[in-house]
């Protein structure tokens, strides 16, 4: 039988405008881990990196919720100590690098985004436009994860807010 | 509007949903009488000055928050996590 | 005219322009109005009221007059201030508010019957017949009354949002806001700098001061080149902030891209929503007019206008100018022009002890009782302190004093505060928190006065975010000091106008008060002062002068209306960029969404997600005959539908079971693993909020659906509940809606396409649920239906959604069957009596859908107190039924139910239909609706009645169930 063939909402989509480059990235597995009440240091103990506080990452783990992260990777067997699900299919990655990511991003998402205020290994949950949003500062740029529903709309804001930054250098 | 979110800082409101008062948070007892139903279903104070009423930040980390705040100046005074009161049903 | 050697503008670089289609020229650097202006125009719009020619009042956005239409690409842009519109090559505008063109506006006829047209006009004379109202009053008034023009057509220009954030705000670069801003960027802040203007340095570009015996432009310069090189200063020019709002929030509107010619992709507008810790107020003043009579003629402005003019543009608005004030201030422009070597035909000082310095005719105690010249000023009217006379000039620049512009003061409700020695209203300390008022803008008008303000105002910013100024020296200014008297208004027998841009007159405000609206807010909206487009930045003070004197009153005692946002207009455009097409809401696509669409199935929109309406095949014509041989399709043989659209909430722990117990109506604890449940879920007030079935994957782990409609809405739900009632549980939940494609597999050969399809058949019983593998993917198989028919539900995760369903599609068409759409989907569930969204709509409860048995009464829930409350429940309630028209006639949803004799009015209403379809497998339209004592009556005949679309048809009550009641296909 042949196996089902396994596609990502945009195809591997890149788009340069001026030097910023959006461009759909491939996680592989993201778990999420919801931690039983009291279980944040056995769960910390059985990932191999601490749990991440409120709007940071620690690891591959990005925090997401209250007591809630996402782990870029399998989860190990963690029953009684934290629920988890596979979300793997379910956001869409984009990475955003480049001058122009940070103004970009600060016409869609409500956020003071300047280096200083949110410097690499920052998340956040917030909003990109009218959409759930979960942003991460890397060392080089933004992972910026939306539903996978929306990820065309996604898209379409963060090309049209690139197009009009490029307009304005131009000025 | 800025409401400081205990979990992820201050934020703008629009990441949040607005419910209403503090009081749903006082859910009467299965046996309680039906004015006491009545009360927490439909009676609301509307006060000029100082109010507690119930946010949720919803694309934020999902927490449901008391926020105490003057509806006169529009100050906020304090902010909690619903889910720190403790109580069980 | 211009003058030779004045102005900043570069004369080197010429721009070419069109006004009302003529062609003229300017310079880079010039505004619209400072071009037409040197190109001798002094006509360039008609009042709104009156239709007078008026011209050029003032150099920036509180004009009233100087109102055109921007024309581009076949778009119309009304309202422009014309003061504010830079010139770019290519610029077209057009004069508005008159027919056939400016010169000769036929309504200008109005201005004769100007008696008739006073305060209150349209209170007073419309008021009968009755049935002239909508057909001859308001067209008539509106043709008459109205500024600029639109298009018709669709603004399709970009428009742009964005968020700031930053220390502090500075709004105003003038010398306070530069020496602001220089101030707190040396001690290390993140500052914004933002002006309404295309430059910095605020009235420093219009009146030559020296700075550091310099000239001020010099200094301005210096200082914007220090704040340029600063990584901590952002500078925006073009940027007005228009209002000031809770919690250091303020809404700037940034003049993007309308000071070129267009441009892909560039923004027209964009508007800011900035965060300010802290925030000064450097906005300066706005100097106000006097009325006199007839002071309305174009070639009469504002006398720091005139200045600006000269100084900015290089040009002045006629040969021989007067000069009409009460303050020594405004001398210094009289000097000015004279300097440039412009002709001052005489300064008219209303004081009759001020001072006689200039080598010119000086008039104390004088005032301007008459102008002359329709289409431009040609004399004057002069009483003084030794007579009268008449002058030839064909300009006056008039100066009433100076009002702080204070306008965001009072955004949050703040009301200024009366200073009697400037005749001025000033900011009341504290108005906005954290919002600091310095320099003019806070009644302090000399220039030396204001760098010490901006610096003092900083330092004083600086301690609040923890930081020190450094001791940033001051240069040196001119510190004059402002002397005026009060001198609002000049009696005569002609109309003395206030406010220019909605035409009303001291006789207007006079009037207000005789008929008994004497407090300012009921003049304002009596006379309509100070609500236009201008908002009464030149009239509000001397309307409130006016009206206090008329009623015997203190300026202060009046009162003053205060000031709302924005402080000058923002397009809607601007404020809702973005937000059209594909980015006015999120747009949801299935993974099936491109298999769908190369079936060429319409997609329609269900919330936010689009999904296929129906597959049509070749030879159909109707969505209703596709409809018709899809659901034909599952009775007879498979079909394969995409409902990953439904929400699913992944919920797991110890006390999952008790917590499903909580929000249900219905017992989920006693669910055996590998089994699905229906449940029904209730508001805390009794009313039913959704329903969905729920699967238990193990012990401790449960899988619950939801409607697409309400998956948001449930989640909140369940968060509040767990949230606020049983923190301490042991249960977490999380959506999975997204990671799971989920199909429909529905009809009597729906278990041979997935017997050839699974790696192994679990062979589910009816409400069973199994894990599966699909060729090699963990997947989920669930037994349940939503069309009457053997159902199954088949889970993949998303990756895999678009190849499952191809699949699927593939070997159902290989049975027989095929997908089916929205439109089936709705009528096989109707046929069944399933209910949705239309029937659970939020006013009905449990018992209403024949469902009170689901409220478990051995346990607690959200809503079981209220939903048993009288009232809720017994005969008195609409009760959910179906309804089967006795004829082959369509019914709609929408339509009202009567009894069959019963007048079809609202009294006897009895009930209303919520979702109707035509039946293939019954062979008629089918109904469900909520009917009174519905259950009660079945069997009985009800009369539905659509209004609207003239339906009146008799129906039989039936059981909601109209196929298979005892659901053998179902667990066949």
């Amino acid at each position: 039988m042949p196996e089902l063939l396994a596609k990502s909402a945009l195809g591997g989509r890149t788009l340069t405008v001026g030097k910023t480059t959006l461009a759909e990235a491939s996680l592989g597995p993201l778990t999420s881990i919801a931690l039983f009440p009291g279980q944040g240091a056995a769960v910390s103990a059985a990932l191999g990196h601490p749990f991440p506080a409120p709007n940071t990452t620690s690891g591959p783990l990005i925090w997401t919720g209250r007591d809630q992260a996402f782990l870029m990777g399998q989860a190990p067997d963690l029953t009684g100590l934290a629920a988890t699900t596979d979300q793997t299919g379910a956001w869409s990655a984009l990475r955003l690098t480049g001058p122009d990511a940070e103004a970009a991003l600060m016409r869609l998402v409500p956020l003071d985004l300047r280096l200083a205020s949110f410097p690499p290994s920052t998340s956040a949950r917030s909003g990109l436009n009218h959409m759930g949003l979960i942003l991460v500062r890397e060392a080089e740029g933004f992972l910026v994860l939306t539903f996978r529903s929306m990820a065309e709309t996604a898209w379409h804001e963060l090309e049209t807010a690139l197009q009009a930054l490029a307009a304005r250098a131009h000025l | 509007m800025l409401i400081k979110c205990p979990l992820c800082g201050p934020r703008d409101r629009r990441e949040f949903y607005y419910y209403g008062s503090d009081d749903y948070l006082n859910r009467p007892g299965e046996a309680a009488p039906p004015s006491a139903w009545d009360d927490y279903l439909h009676n609301r104070d509307n006060p000029a000055g100082m109010t507690r009423d119930l946010w949720y930040h919803e694309m934020g980390c999902t927490s449901w928050l008391v926020v105490t705040r003057d509806t006169v100046t529009h100050d906020i005074h304090a902010v909690e996590p619903v889910a720190e009161r403790g109580t069980t049903a | 005219m211009r003058i030779d050697g004045k102005g900043l503008i570069d004369r080197t670089r010429p721009i070419s322009f069109r006004f009302d289609g003529k062609s003229l020229m300017g310079c880079a650097g010039d505004t619209l109005a400072s071009a037409l202006m040197a190109n001798g125009v002094k006509v360039v719009g008609r009042s709104f009221k009156y239709h007078r020619p008026r011209g050029i009042l003032t150099a920036g956005s509180e004009e009233p007059n100087a109102m055109v239409e921007i024309l581009e690409d076949g778009q119309q842009t009304p309202n422009t201030r014309a003061t504010m519109q830079e010139l770019f090559e290519g610029l077209s505008a057009q004069s508005q508010n008159r027919w056939p063109s400016l010169r000769w506006d036929l309504l200008s006829i109005n201005d004769y019957a100007a008696p008739f047209l006073s305060a209150g006009f349209y209170y007073k004379t419309f008021m009968w017949p009755r049935a002239f109202w909508e057909r001859v009053y308001e067209p008539m008034i509106r043709r008459a009354a109205g500024l600029g023009s639109l298009s018709g057509r669709h603004d399709e220009a970009d428009y742009e949002k964005a968020y700031a954030f930053c220390d502090l705000l500075v709004i105003g670069a003038g010398p306070t806001g530069l020496m602001a801003a220089l101030t707190a960027a040396r001690a290390g802040a993140d500052v914004i700098l933002a002006t309404e203007d295309s430059r910095l340095g605020g009235r420093l570009l219009s009146d030559e001061t020296q700075i550091d015996n310099g000239a001020g432009i010099d200094w301005v310069e210096q200082v914007e080149a220090e704040l340029r090189s600063l990584p901590n200063v952002r500078i925006m020019s073009r940027t007005t902030v228009t209002g000031a709002y809770d919690h250091g929030s303020f809404g700037a509107l940034e003049r993007v891209g309308l000071h070129v010619p267009h441009r892909p992709h560039l923004p027209r507008e964009c508007f800011w929503r900035i965060r300010a810790a802290q925030a000064i107020l450097a906005t300066g003043a706005l100097e106000r007019p006097i009325a006199f009579p007839n002071n309305d003629r174009p070639g009469i402005m504002l006398a720091g206008a005139v200045q600006t003019y000269l100084n900015r543009y290089g040009t002045v608005p006629g040969q021989r100018v007067t000069l009409f004030a009460n303050n020594d201030n405004a001398r210094h422009v009289a000097r000015q022009l004279m300097a440039a070597g412009v002709t001052v035909a005489a300064i008219l000082d209303s004081r009759p002890d001020a001072s006689v310095l200039e080598d010119c005719p000086v008039y104390l105690g004088a005032t301007v009782t008459g102008t002359e010249g329709r289409h431009g000023l040609t004399s004057i009217e002069v009483a003084h302190a030794g007579g009268t006379l008449t002058l030839q000039t064909d300009c006056l620049a008039v100066s009433g004093g100076w009002n702080p512009t204070l306008h965001l003061t009072c955004h949050m409700n703040g009301r200024p505060t009366w200073r009697e020695d400037i005749a001025a209203f000033v900011p009341t300390p504290g108005s906005v928190p954290n919002l600091t008022p310095a320099g003019a803008a806070n009644g302090d008008f000399s220039t030396w006065a204001c760098l010490i303000a901006g610096r003092d105002a900083a330092a004083r910013v600086l301690g609040n975010l923890g930081k020190t100024a450094d001791d940033t020296a001051l240069p040196q200014a001119e510190d004059a000091p402002y002397r005026l008297t009060q001198l609002w208004a000049v009696d005569g027998k002609a109309r003395a106008w206030l406010d220019f841009a909605n035409d009303v007159t001291t006789k207007d405000v006079r009037l207000s008060a005789q008929e008994g609206f004497r407090s300012v807010e009921h003049m304002k909206r009596y006379t309509t002062q100070g609500m236009a487009p201008d908002q009464g930045k030149n009239s509000n003070i001397g309307a409130l002068a006016v009206l206090a004197d008329a009623t015997g009153r203190a300026i202060p005692e009046t009162g003053t209306t205060i000031y709302r946002p924005p402080y000058s207009p923002v397009s809607i455009a601007s404020m809702g960029a973005g937000a059209r097409g594909k980015g006015f809401a999120p747009q949801r696509f299935l993974t099936s969404h491109k298999a769908s669409v190369d079936r060429n199935a319409p997609m329609i929109e269900a919330g936010m997600w689009y999904r296929p309406s129906y597959f049509p095949k070749p030879g159909e014509t109707s969505w209703q005959q596709s409809c018709t041989r899809e659901v034909n399709m599952v009775r007879s043989t498979v079909g394969v539908a995409d409902v990953s659209t439904l929400g699913k909430i992944d919920l797991q722990g110890k006390d999952a079971a008790r917590f499903l117990d909580f929000v249900y109506t219905n017992t989920f604890s006693t669910l055996p693993v590998g089994r699905v449940r229906y449940g029904l879920m209730l508001r805390e007030d009794g009313h039913v909020l959704d329903d969905g079935t729920t699967a238990r994957l193990a012990e401790h782990h449960f899988l619950m659906t939801t409607t697409t409609a309400a998956a948001g809405l449930v989640m909140r739900h369940l968060e509040f509940v767990h949230q606020a009632f049983c923190a301490t549980w042991d249960v977490r939940f999380i959506s999975v809606t997204e990671s799971w494609a989920q199909f429909a597999v529905a009809g009597p050969k729906s278990r041979a396409l997935l017997t050839s399809l699974l790696d192994h058949d679990p062979a589910l019983p009816f409400m069973g649920m199994a894990p599966v593998t699909v060729q090699g993917v963990q997947s989920r198989l669930f037994r349940i239906s939503f069309s009457g028919e053997e159902g199954y539900e088949i889970a993949v995760p998303t990756a895999y959604g678009e190849a499952l369903f191809r699949d699927l599609v593939a070997r159902a068409e290989t049975l027989g069957g095929g997908p089916y759409g929205m439109e089936a989907l709705n009528v096989l569930r109707i046929e069944k009596g399933f209910i949705t969204h239309a029937e659970i709509h939020g006013r009905t409860t449990a018992f209403d859908i024949g469902m009170e048995k689901m409220v478990s009464a051995k346990k607690d829930c959200i809503g079981k107190a209220a939903a048993t409350r009288p009232g809720m429940i017994g005969p008195d309630r609409q009760q959910l039924v179906g309804l089967k028209p006795l004829t082959d006639t369509q019914i709609t949803a929408g339509a009202h139910l009567f009894a069959p004799s019963a007048k079809a009015v609202r009294v006897n209403d009895l009930g209303y239909v919520t979702s109707v379809c035509h039946s293939p497998t019954l062979n008629s339209y089918l109904g469900l609706g909520f009917l009174h004592n519905g259950r009660a009556r079945i069997g009985e005949q009800v009369r539905l009645v659509d209004h609207l679309r003239k339906i009146d048809v008799l129906c039989e009550v039936r059981d909601p169930v109209f196929f298979d009641k005892t659901g053998e296909k179902l667990r066949a």
